[in-house]
């Protein structure tokens, strides 16, 4: 038997055993869902990146002219339009790199050209795939084409495909794309700043207070995750917009803009960082409190040199998940951003508005750094977390004091105040006939068929998209983290495998959508086919949640003793067994967790599905963004709220079923 | 046993009867309102029960994007309703079926493609107009703007909202359309003076005028269709069709290039110009392809047809990306229009 102390745990068992069958088998589930993977996120991020560095460029030696005189007559001189070019220098170098949209006039290497002239123009290509316009006419080939002055104005070349990084070049020179990266770092820090110490501060309130109504504080806490992220955003136009409830509460500011943003964004992302940080006030150790009473510390004092640092590693998590979500987010500043421009409406305002595909892979390549470096540090970061409640830890109990308890409730108060009104206020709207001139309860809003965004049908479409994320996602997921945490050695596998698995975190929805369209959309890709369906709209949000359901679950699996397999193997039980009969069961209330966590984002998330849903797939969430797109602001709220009570509806029912299932699979962890 | 392959073989039979009614199925790509489909697709069937239409409907953006990205492997037989400015970027792609529908020559000239046979033909037109906000003019102080230039008084600082032309088909045709009328110098200085008024650019070209419906912002930069149903909803609100002129786009149909459907995409785009479609467009839209088919439509403007400008639609869809780089360039990079 060998003493294993924390600081050299041992990654692998010390007897290397001979592979059995099940190992074997084990290895090939790892690589099956490797493969799963590498198919759903490593290829269609490749596709993109090949995309934003295909660059479209005119070239001018395809094409030769040759010119009449005022009679008509040609003297069969061939003119090529780069030499033309060389000599007049018309036509700039840097105007040479364009877009797959791009489109050339030739008239300025003809400095006497008039469309009025009787001068006759032939054109052709110098290859078979040269591709130029007269009006709207596409015309290629090396065929001579005889036009008048007044044609020839109206020929434009088209440009050829080719590689390099002159798409990043146009993206930094375009101050307004540009300034887009100044708006979302500065948006995305003021509202980490501000989530983190609001989420802090309550979620010290309710671990560090006698106050009451504390279960109500958790639940109201909770309630913004299971609203889509634009929603605040409409709700923030009915509060401080120019005909809004409490506009003068902006004192002339506009709501549309930064502070629409940071106060929609604190909203949204306050449930993340509250119960990361709970989760790190709830392992204190109370003997460092005795020792900082006893050694007469201020409480002041002990904030900062006993909460606060053992608090960090959750205060830092919190802050990265914060910033992540927020300068991905896509909703809300679509929603209340008006023309502060962010990254990730950059790249839908590129792709749906311009069709600029190459440049929406360009926007999403800058997108991904500052997420990537983001996950990079809080990767460290997490590595750097030592185990700070040991076995000898007594945990906190805090001590009635009516003044801070007051106080302490009174500020969760406001907080809770804020979420419900934000709440409150979008079911109001919802019940309104007509803000601000009919201001009769109707159901007019809800009737969604007649307008933009799918319609009810649009709502069945998510629920059905959630049940299938949740069902499948879970599996894939569970069974991922099985084979990852309890199959023996093969690191490299292992090692791929956690790597791919923890990838998603670091890429924005935006991101992984448009990368499914390049990948998926390509007719020699043989998935091509679940492109337009609700297969790829599952595929795509279990990818997206990935990270944090594997993290559950391999929490929830390391808790389970290696035992259990030796034990299983001793007694020649094949794994699958063991993983039906006994994982399963244990990990039961983690199981549930995943399911339901997948269920409440395949409900709200927009971001990942915008460019791939189709019309008989539409959903609710983008019905929401597609309804105040078209200013049916009202019925946006109303099926924003719907989803709202449908996620309500799905927690309840997973806490009934939990406390179900605990009570008939948990009863070994009674004594 | 006899029995259980009669059964399978009736079953079977049934099967081939049900093919027989829907003979073809058509993959239709359109930008029409939702509430206007299922009406389009009835109509068609009263006269061609025989082809089947499956709807694939989005905004015009979006469907525009869908058909480019698809552009190697198109999914759609036949675009039944999308703007003329996307058609034309797609006829240049050479995703077009070029096809001189039956009766073609029935159309006012302006609604079908100039090239022979042409690529599409236009449906009905989509006229830009201002949506005005009577109540809350009337709280701030102030009078209906007549003229385009009447926008760029300084009385409506931070009173107009219009679509960001990089976003929105209605926000392009503005401004193609004031570069028409006022030149290329006069349209930019025009738009450098309104941007001046501007309070924010919208996304969408409906919203605008959904905004001022809701008094959010009491004048709309839209398109009349958008008005008149705010104005039958209740809102407050007057169209105004600007004296100078007014931009227009219309809807069109085309065949995809390569459909396996060939025929029943002729078929229906036979249909989609015949004087009963036409007859159903009028239902919402005021101006129609088919000369003297068109009925006053409920709270449209009158002088709406002689208002709409001569549309160069090839002069948009040529310089499309070089106006939008210079619009963005003017007006998308100052963070946040005050108001």
């Amino acid at each position: 038997m060998s003493v294993t102390t924390p600081d050299s745990l041992p990654n692998e068992r010390p007897v290397k055993l001979k592979l059995g069958r099940d190992d074997l088998m084990m290895r090939g589930f790892i690589l099956v869902i490797a493969l799963y993977l590498i198919i759903t996120l490593a290829f269609p991020l490749y596709a993109m990146l090949s995309k934003a560095f295909s660059t479209f460029q005119f070239d001018l030696s395809q094409i030769e002219f040759q010119v009449s005189d005022e009679s008509g007559k040609f003297d069969g001189t061939i003119l090529s339009a780069a030499a033309l070019n060389e000599q007049l220098n018309a036509i700039p170098e840097d105007e040479m790199a364009t877009s797959s949209d791009g489109r050339l006039s030739l008239t300025p290497l003809f400095p006497d050209f008039s469309f009025r002239s009787p001068v006759l123009y032939k054109i052709r290509g110098t290859t078979e795939d040269v591709v130029y316009l007269i009006g709207s006419d596409r015309v290629s080939g090396t065929d001579w084409r005889e036009v008048d002055s007044n044609t020839f104005r109206r020929i434009v070349l088209r440009p050829v495909q080719s590689f390099g990084l002159s798409n990043f070049t146009t993206y930094f020179s375009t101050p307004s794309l540009f300034r887009s990266i100044e708006n979302s770092l500065f948006i995305s820090i003021v509202s980490t700043i501000v989530t983190v110490s609001l989420a802090f501060a309550f979620a010290y309130a309710l671990s560090r207070s006698c106050m009451r109504l504390k279960g109500v504080f958790r639940l109201i806490a909770m309630a913004p995750i299971l609203v889509p992220s634009l929603l605040p955003g409409i709700a923030l136009v009915y509060l401080f917009g120019i005909q809004g409830m409490l506009k003068e509460g902006m004192m002339g500011e506009s709501i549309y803009g930064p502070y629409g943003i940071v106060l929609g964004s604190i909203f949204f992302t306050f449930p993340h960082a509250f119960i990361i940080i709970t989760t790190a006030l709830a392992i204190s150790d109370a003997r460092l409190y005795e020792a900082a009473v006893s050694l007469r510390a201020s409480p002041w004092k002990t904030f900062w040199t006993v909460t606060i640092p053992g608090a960090r590693y959750g205060l830092i998590s919190a802050a990265f998940v914060v910033f992540n979500l927020v300068i991905t987010d896509f909703g809300l500043p679509k929603v209340i951003g008006g023309q502060y421009n962010m990254l990730a409406v950059d790249i839908y305002k590129q792709v749906i508005g311009q069709q600029n595909f190459e440049m929406g892979a360009v926007v999403s390549v800058v997108l991904l750094m500052p997420a990537f470096i983001a996950f990079a540090v809080d990767r460290q970061v997490q590595k750097k977390q030592v185990a700070l409640l040991s076995a000898r830890s007594v945990v906190f109990e805090p001590n009635p004091d009516r003044k801070f308890d007051r106080i302490c409730f009174t500020y969760c108060s406001l907080v809770a105040i804020f979420i419900v009104g934000i709440l409150g206020v979008c079911q109001f709207a919802a019940l309104i006939k007509f803000w601000p001139y009919d201001l009769s309860l109707s159901l007019k809003n809800y009737n969604f068929d007649v307008m933009d965004g799918g319609g009810w049908e649009a709502y069945g479409n998510s629920i059905k998209l959630g049940l299938l994320t949740a069902f499948f996602g879970t599996i894939v997921v569970f069974i991922g983290a099985y084979m990852v945490d309890k199959t023996r050695s093969f690191r490299a596998g292992r090692g791929l495998f956690q790597f791919l698995a923890m990838l998603p975190m670091a890429i924005p929805g935006m991101v992984l959508g448009l990368a499914y369209i390049f990948f998926f959309n390509d007719p020699n890709n043989p998935l091509n086919a679940i492109y337009g369906t609700m297969a790829i709209l599952v595929i795509v949000t279990i990818t997206h949640f990935y990270t944090v359901s594997h993290l559950t679950a391999v929490t929830a699996l390391k808790q389970m003793d290696g035992e259990f397999e030796s034990v299983a193997s001793s007694l020649k039980q094949p794994f699958y067994k063991l993983f039906t009969r006994v994982t399963v069961p244990v990990c039961m209330p983690a199981i549930l967790d995943i399911a339901i966590y997948l269920f409440v984002n395949a409900m709200t998330t927009v971001s990942a599905v915008v460019f791939l849903y189709s019309t008989d797939t539409a959903l609710a969430s983008i019905a929401v963004l597609n309804m105040d797109d078209a200013g049916d602001v009202a019925p946006a709220a109303a099926m924003g709220m719907m989803i709202f009570y449908t996620n309500a509806a799905a927690r309840i029912i997973h806490l009934a079923v939990s406390k179900g299932i605990l009570k008939r699979t948990q009863a070994w962890r009674l004594r | 046993m006899l029995q259980l392959k009669k059964l399978a073989l009736t079953a079977i039979a049934g099967l081939f009867v049900a093919n027989s009614v829907a003979a073809a199925e058509l993959t239709v790509y359109t930008a029409v309102e939702a509430e206007d489909l299922k009406r389009y697709a009835e109509e068609f069937n009263k006269a061609h029960p025989d082809i089947k239409i499956n709807w694939v409907r989005d905004s015009t953006g979006i469907i525009t994007a869908k058909l480019l990205a698809e552009k190697n492997n198109p999914q759609a037989d036949v675009i039944w309703g999308l703007a003329a400015t996307s058609l034309l970027l797609m006829k240049s792609e050479g995703m077009l079926e070029p096809y001189a529908p039956k009766g073609v020559e029935n159309l006012d000239k302006k609604f079908i493609d100039k090239s022979t046979p042409p690529t599409w033909t236009g449906m009905d037109a989509w006229v830009a107009s201002v949506c005005f906000n009577t109540v809350e003019a009337e709280k701030l102080g102030l009078k209906a703007p007549k003229t385009w230039k009447d926008l760029t008084k300084p009385e409506y600082k931070g009173h107009v909202i219009m679509p960001n032309p990089n976003s929105s088909g209605t926000g392009f045709l503005d401004v193609s359309s004031w570069l028409q009328m006022f030149g290329e110098e006069g349209g930019w200085q025009y738009m450098d003076a309104l941007h001046e008024n501007i309070a924010r650019y919208t996304h969408s070209g409906s919203k605008p005028c959904k905004l001022a419906a809701a008094g959010e912002i009491p004048i709309g930069v839209s398109f009349a269709f958008r008005g008149a149903k705010s104005k039958a909803d209740g809102a407050p609100l007057e169209i105004i069709v600007p004296e100078e002129g007014v931009g227009w786009d219309m809807e069109a149909t085309a065949i995809v290039a390569g459909t396996d459907n060939l025929d029943a995409a002729k078929t229906l785009v036979d249909w989609s110009i015949t004087k009963e479609a036409n007859e159903m467009y009028n239902t919402g839209y005021a101006v129609v392809a088919y000369p003297g088919v068109a009925k006053p439509v409920k709270f449209f403007p009158d002088n709406l047809l002689e208002k709409m400008i001569d549309n160069d639609f090839e002069f948009a869809a040529n310089n499309r990306k070089a106006i939008l780089e210079e619009w963005q360039k003017r007006y998308d990079s100052k963070s946040e229009a005050k108001s």
